[in-house]
């Protein structure tokens, strides 16, 4: 089986009923994706497949046909996305265990409205769980992004 | 509080110390100081200074932060102590976690052990406190917790980075031929004005290294403090933006297994019947090996990838014994009101109470009774750990609040000696006392031990760790007051019911130990705040149930600040007092306390009426050392009741990093917005009900508040942070709910009384 993951191609056995996430993880080596709860309902596993946010821990990775990116494929610490910029200057992050799916339906969101409302990111983001809190900075950091992102920074 | 007297008559329960057996091994063997456990670890070029502080020929500064980061920002604050004194920038230092080590012992953690409220400052309280911190020591637990990180290492962190740059300057002066005086410190370097000759830290810092530390060391006054008292940048920010892997679960190891638990659904029960055929027979399984520790019986599954070990685990058949305590929520629910009738312990008696309450007219008395459920912390990252055994030598990489119990209790667990074990303490996805549990790390040794020198990285599922869990526990309280003519509260009566978070703790992690005396956790948050009433009694009864229960962010604080500040709103009502007022009258005593009620009243404008439709509510408590006033604003919408806005203030004495503390305020209310909102752990059957996020949710974006915070520093001692904010954050929503509603609920999560938008 072929996966197409951060522009990279890979070759891995896997069961076609494995998780998407799990053939990241355990498989490719790409960690940035977290595991949070296997029935996507926490969103800490969100990655791209096409564009498109989807929880890997709920994807076989038979289905996942796609261009995938994640969190690892967006920006480097050298070379940030705007949203992660966001993040960085909002100081969003507490354990930062979610962020990475925040990071991703973030993007994802922006990719879609370039200037999102208060409703837009409720309902863009409501599937990403934050045990931490950071739901205020979260949403600064969107609205930021979006200027940044505007602005071509 | 307790009298002297009452207290000398009275064994108490102080936490883990209880265990240490006192402090009989004398004061002398306490000053002496434990090894630089650096020292055995040094790279090429690399001086050690103290347990804290490394300089290399290169001038790369390290900064070992031996305290778990599970969010909470940690890191990044102990770095800045030592960087203060160091006088080096937090962008000119790398910052590790470092070694299990005796020598990062924790003494604050216990220091607030003792039967005395924060403000006690009476000659016993504070003989208590440096005891206890001196236990703190002999225990040597290198432990995270109790909010105590930074009280625990204020003045040590800062020690150390001052007493590394003494002896800089000292090697430099000796270097240049001047006088030590002559030469100033900035960025890492050494100037010498007068020649304008330099030296980084790097060119002395061997030499510096073998002097003598100095006998004694000044600290900077806080007005010249360049980095402390300031916000940061997080040490932590980038990597958590890009997606690095820094948490237990991202470690991968040459030649790496992966695993996972099916422990008993039924706690302690052993397994009567089990047929591992199935499962061992499935793709990508290389072994089932039965684990058997101080957190119960089950199974550990080694196979190729972590999806082939979680099926495998649901392929298990197996059957476990009946469990050993009250099978349901009802038969739970039955002991704990029962306990009410027990005979309790007495950790506030101020006037008699008994008299106060004899032949008052039946109109000026208030009864109510409350109760909240059990909880799981439900942390993001799930337990995990990575552990390789190969030649008697455990390797073992995981997040964890006490690293020195790790080491200790994986040694016993495998019978080897504790110097054969490293501990790798990662990042943590989240903590609030989950990760001073020792669970995953035990089930991970164990688990290593049939790998064959391979290490396994060990995952549970959210089901599994929503199920195994030490949670924080159900409570029950019976509560009653007597109002004088004035509406003001002449006698409160508050029994408190709840399984002992302490006894619970020790059956885990010290079994051969047998808890002595009342735990006064149960009744934390409730006995000991800055109230003055005539007649007043808070008592505690340790509740028989044998549940796993253990510390979740405020521990006793998040059951009482509910209960105490929610029966204290029914004072108000019944008194017609406002409750603002209620509490400043009664706080008169408290200046810190007061001006910290008035800050949150100013501060959501409480005395302007707000539009039908709209109201809100207070809470007040002291925790951890720290004064916290909460108001919370709620609206009714179609959709159901929406939180629309929490004030906060709070007096930690020192505010050392005000943007890390108001992160911290706002991420502890939200934790105990949460719980009051809608969770609940329930019991069938012997076994817990819910099993993920679906049915065991936290608050979401799009029902998040806003939030405005005031930091105060009234109090001349500092208090911690990171748990605080989470007592007042149910009552006040509570009690905005009755002042919206006129319905007044005494039993948590609230959503079984409303619905919430």
């Amino acid at each position: 089986m072929r996966l197409t993951v951060d522009g990279q191609s890979f070759d891995i056995d896997a069961d076609p009923e494995m998780p998407l996430l799990w053939a990241l993880r355990d498989l490719i080596g790409k960690t940035g994706p977290k595991f949070g709860c296997g029935i996507a309902a926490c969103g800490a596993c969100t990655v791209h497949v096409d564009g498109q946010p989807v929880r890997s821990c709920s994807l076989p990775v038979g289905q996942a046909t796609g261009a995938i990116t994640t969190i690892e494929g967006i920006g480097t610490p050298g070379k940030l996305h705007p949203v992660q910029q966001a993040w960085l200057e909002e100081q969003v992050a507490q354990c930062g265990y979610c962020q990475a799916g925040q990071i991703m339906s973030a993007v994802a969101l922006l990719d879609e409205v370039a200037d999102p409302t208060d409703a837009d990111i409720d309902n863009a983001m409501g599937g990403n769980l934050c045990r931490c809190g950071t739901y205020p900075k979260i949403r600064a950091a969107i609205k930021k992004a979006a200027v940044l992102k505007t602005a071509g920074l | 509080m307790a009298s002297v007297g009452k207290i000398a008559r009275r064994s108490f329960l102080i936490g883990a110390a209880a265990i240490a057996g006192g402090v009989a091994v004398g004061y002398y063997y306490y000053r002496k100081p434990y090894p630089n456990p650096l020292e055995s670890d040094l790279a090429t070029g690399e001086a050690t200074f103290n347990p804290y502080v490394k300089i290399g020929a290169d001038n790369t500064i390290t900064i070992v932060a031996p305290r778990a980061e599970m969010g909470q920002g940690i890191s990044t604050t102990l770095a800045v102590m030592v960087a203060e004194e160091l006088d080096v920038g937090l962008d000119q230092v790398k910052v590790e976690h470092g070694p299990a080590s005796y020598a990062y012992y924790n003494a604050a953690i216990l220091e607030e052990g003792g039967p005395f409220a924060f403000f006690d400052e009476s000659m016993t309280a504070e003989a208590v406190r440096s005891g206890l911190g001196v236990v703190g020591k002999f225990l040597a637990l290198q432990g995270t917790g109790g909010s105590a990180s930074t009280r625990d290492g204020f003045n040590k962190m800062r020690q150390a980075g001052a007493a590394a740059r003494q002896m800089l300057i000292a090697a430099a002066a000796q270097k240049l031929g001047v006088a030590a005086a002559d030469l100033e410190t900035a960025n890492g370097s050494i100037l010498h004005k007068a020649s304008g000759k330099s030296l980084t830290y790097g060119k002395v810092a061997a030499n510096a290294a073998a002097m003598a530390p100095p006998a004694e060391v000044r600290l900077k006054d806080k007005a010249d403090w360049k980095l402390l008292g300031k916000p940061q940048k997080r040490i932590d920010m980038l990597a958590k933006v890009t997606g690095a892997p820094i948490f237990g679960i991202d470690v991968r190891l040459p030649d790496m297994l992966y695993g996972t638990v099916k422990m008993s659904p039924r706690f302690w029960s052993k397994p009567v019947s089990a047929d591992l055929a199935k499962a061992e027979k499935m793709p990508g399984v290389i072994r089932i090996v039965p684990l058997e520790t101080n957190y119960g019986h089950g199974f550990g599954i080694i196979a190729e990838n972590t999806w082939a070990a979680f099926k495998a685990a649901e392929a298990i058949d197996a059957q476990w014994a009946e469990p050993e305590y009250p099978p349901d929520s009802a038969a739970i629910a039955g002991v704990l009101k029962q306990a009410l009738g027990a005979e309790d312990s007495a950790m506030r008696d101020n006037g008699d109470v008994a008299k106060a309450f004899a032949g008052a007219p039946r109109e000026k008395i208030i009864e109510a009774n409350y109760a909240v459920p059990y909880l799981a912390h439900a942390t993001m990252e799930p337990m995990n750990a990575t552990a390789r055994l190969k030649d008697g030598l455990l390797d073992i990489w995981c997040g964890n609040q006490a690293p020195t119990l790790v080491r200790q209790l994986c040694a016993n667990v495998l019978g080897i000696e504790q110097d054969r074990v490293t501990v790798h303490t990662t990042f943590m996805g989240g903590g609030f006392g989950r990760r001073v549990e020792m669970d995953y790390a035990l089930c991970a040794a164990l688990m290593a031990k049939a790998a064959e020198g391979r290490p396994v990285k060990v995952t549970w599922t959210r089901e599994e760790d929503m199920r195994h869990d030490a949670y924080r526990p159900a409570a029950v309280g019976k509560f009653r007051a007597r109002l004088g003519d004035d509406g003001l509260p002449v006698a409160v009566d508050m029994t408190i019911a709840s399984p002992s978070v302490i006894a619970g703790t020790l059956r885990r992690l010290f079994p051969s130990i047998s808890p002595i005396g009342p735990d006064k956790t149960i009744v934390d948050g409730a006995y000991d705040q800055p109230y003055t009433i005539p007649n007043y009694r808070v008592s505690a009864i340790a509740a028989p149930v044998t549940i796993p229960v253990g510390s979740w962010r405020s521990v006793g604080s998040s059951i009482n600040g509910f209960f105490h500040e929610g029966f204290l709103d029914e004072i108000a009502v019944a008194g017609k007092t406002d409750p603002i007022a209620l509490r400043k009258t009664l706080m008169a005593a408290y200046p810190a306390a007061v001006a910290v009620v008035e800050k949150v009243a100013a501060m959501a404008k409480w005395d302007e009426a707000l539009p039908p439709g709209k109201a809100r509510g207070m809470a007040f408590s002291l925790s951890f050392g720290s004064w916290v006033g909460e108001i919370v604003q709620v609206a009714d919408t179609p959709a159901g009741i929406r939180i629309e806005k929490v004030w906060i203030a709070a007096d930690v004495g020192t505010a050392l990093d005000p943007g890390i503390i108001e992160a911290q305020l706002i991420s502890a209310a939200i934790y105990g917005l949460s719980a009051a909102m809608g969770q609940e752990i329930t019991f069938a059957d012997g076994m817990v009900e819910q099993s993920n996020f679906h049915d065991f949710d936290a608050m979401r974006i799009f029902q998040c508040p806003a939030f405005e915070v005031a930091i105060l520093e009234n109090f001349h001692k500092m208090g911690g942070v990171g748990e605080i904010g989470t007592p007042p954050a149910a009552p006040a929503l509570a009690n905005a709910i009755f002042a919206l509603t006129g319905k007044r609920i005494r039993t948590l999560p609230l959503s079984k009384a409303v619905a919430f938008a």
